[in-house]
């Protein structure tokens, strides 16, 4: 009996084998490398432009004359090859590709650590560098080695103040940062079915947190009907019995909301230890917490109040940011005080629009908090929505409410 | 494939970010990756590795995809990086690229001469030898092309 990894990998754990991918995916940042890699391998041609996609998010819009340089060129190509573009504006990769396109069995290759979300829709989703990314352009296929899973047991339901992300820097903490190397995460267990879309996505996303190669779910109910919305049918997954080279149990109700301490993602403490740390900047967003989900949850906790502090919120994505603006969820997100962003990365990688100066502190929604991430000197601490919200209005962390 | 150069020590977990920051992805231009590595761990590194063999301790290059960390590497003159273990991306971004990674643990003392066999399958450090995790054929294929790009070129 199988793993969902080996099934649709379609070999046992520890087997190298050869796979043609079904997406693909670069952003601006990666997608350049991957041109250049490409051309230089005698740009021959394009396996099925229909399965590629580069989708800009990174610095969205050019910070400067040279990246706009990298961005024209990339742009210029993409449109010109027919491969799938979504240029400024139009949100994060992870995001947009779990918008209706990747589908439960698929495998999916993004030039971006954080690929494996998508594992979320039951696909084999993994990063690979910008150099295997060329090599995909050029053959449609890739090589893998099916990885051993862990098998993370989740039960319950959710309580109180907790999201999926306090459960996702639990595991991540009791993992630690290399626990899940060269391994996929299979979440299972009852508890998952208590798990919307939005919610697997958060747990898939830490999965690279460990080391591990992917995240996955194995599509239900849930993941049908997500994806229905978007006119697009899939089948279930049935688990099958299947050995796990380790298990990990998590009481969905016995989480409650943590932060992880900078520079380590794997160093977690619960919020009321780290309550009072005053803070210079509020960040939600990512493709960890930038879905509307999240932003409705922060405007529900803001809605009528001030922050306290410099708060920066990025919708993950054009769709995000439209549903937030139809429904009033960005209107209450503004008259609180904060500062909308394109959607995209933000500030999340350090390269533009709320970089952090020399001593300040940022409480992140992110999934990264490594020295100098955000910039030279400035400290992040990673938390949930709720936490991000609650420390936003008082300036300082602190615990969130009951909602 | 063969090689050898002085020891320079690291500790775990070292990550792509304080390999080479995000403030100096933007750009093809390889010298800026090798004249800016290891910025935000120590200034004083990126002098040291021409010739070098980095020595590290587990799950090297963890974190994000960006090839420019192992590209910064290899142009900054580094024969290879050892490590008890490697984050994946970061090995295939290694191999990909030309640049030798060993899995092993072979201890570590800066400036001393490392040595390696990867077909044999050990390295020398301190003049003590260890065994190494053996790469996959293919993976061999690769370095010995040179990369993928010219692993690619020839097989098309
Ligand atoms: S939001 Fe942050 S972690 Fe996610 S893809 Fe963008 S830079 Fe990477």
């Amino acid at each position: 009996m199988s793993t969902l990894s080996e099934r649709i990998l379609g070999a046992p754990a520890g087997e190298y084998v050869d796979r043609k991918v079904d997406r693909a995916y670069v952003h601006d940042g990666t997608g350049v490398l991957t041109l250049e890699a490409w051309k230089r391998m005698g740009s021959r041609g394009l396996c099925d432009p229909s399965c590629l996609s580069v989708i800009f998010d990174h610095i969205v819009p050019a910070n400067n004359s040279t990246t706009a340089t990298l961005q024209h060129e990339l742009r210029e190509f993409a449109t010109g090859s027919f491969l799938q573009f979504s240029d400024i504006g139009g949100g994060i990769c992870h995001q947009c590709m779990s918008e209706g396109v990747v589908l439960p069995g698929e495998v999916v290759v993004g030039a971006d650590s954080h690929s494996c979300t998508l594992g979320a829709f039951g696909a084999f989703a993994t990063g690979v560098g910008a150099t295997d990314m060329a090599a995909i352009w050029l053959t449609g296929e890739t090589w893998f080695r099916v990885p051993e899973s862990i098998g993370i047991h989740l039960d319950g339901t959710l309580t109180g103040a907790a999201e999926a992300k306090d459960v996702a820097l639990s595991y991540v903490s009791r993992l630690g940062m290399d626990g899940g190397s060269y391994h996929a995460l299979e979440f299972i267990g009852k508890g998952t079915r208590n798990l919307t879309m939005d919610e697997r996505l958060v747990l898939c996303n830490l999965a690279v947190e460990t080391g591990a190669k992917a995240g996955i779910f194995y599509a239900d109910r849930v993941t049908t009907e997500y994806l229905a919305r978007y006119d697009r049918s899939a089948g279930q997954q049935v688990q099958e019995p299947c050995e796990y080279v380790q298990e990990l149990e998590i009481d969905l109700a016995g989480i409650e909301p943590l932060v992880a301490v900078p520079p380590r993602v794997d160093t977690t403490k619960p919020v009321h230890d780290l309550a009072g740390i005053p803070v210079d900047q509020v960040f939600v967003g990512t493709c960890t917490n930038g879905r509307y989900s999240d932003l409705a949850r922060f405007a529900r906790i803001v809605r009528g109040k001030k922050v306290a502090v410099r708060t920066i919120v990025v919708p993950a994505s054009r769709e995000v940011l439209g549903e937030a603006a139809r429904t009033g969820v960005l209107a209450d997100i503004i008259a609180a005080g904060c500062t909308i962003g394109t959607p995209g990365c933000g500030p999340c990688l350090g390269a533009h629009m709320g970089v952090l100066g020399e001593g300040e502190v940022c409480l992140s929604t992110a999934n990264r908090n490594f020295k100098n991430r955000m910039g030279i000197g400035g400290d992040i601490y990673l938390a949930s929505v709720a936490t991000a919200a609650a420390t936003a209005l008082e300036g300082e962390i602190t615990e969130p409410g009951v909602p | 494939m063969r090689g050898a150069g002085h020891a320079v020590c690291l500790g775990t977990d070292i990550d792509t970010d304080v390999i080479i920051a995000g403030r100096y992805l933007r750009t093809k231009d390889r010298s800026i990756w090798a004249a800016h590595v290891f910025e935000d761990l120590d200034p004083a590194l990126a002098p040291r590795l021409s010739g070098a063999v980095i020595v590290a301790g587990r799950n090297f290059g963890c974190g994000s995809s960006r090839e420019q960390a192992a590209i910064g590497l290899k142009e900054s003159g580094v024969v290879a990086v050892v490590a008890p273990s490697f984050a994946r991306i970061f090995f295939r971004n290694a191999i990909n690229i030309g640049l030798p990674l060993i899995e092993a643990d072979p201890g570590c003392l800066d400036g001393t001469t490392v040595r390696f066999d990867l077909e044999s399958g050990w390295v020398e450090s301190g003049g003590k030898r260890s065994p190494v995790r053996p790469l996959s054929p293919r993976m061999l294929d690769i370095l010995r092309a040179g990369g993928l790009v010219e692993y690619w070129k020839v097989k098309q």
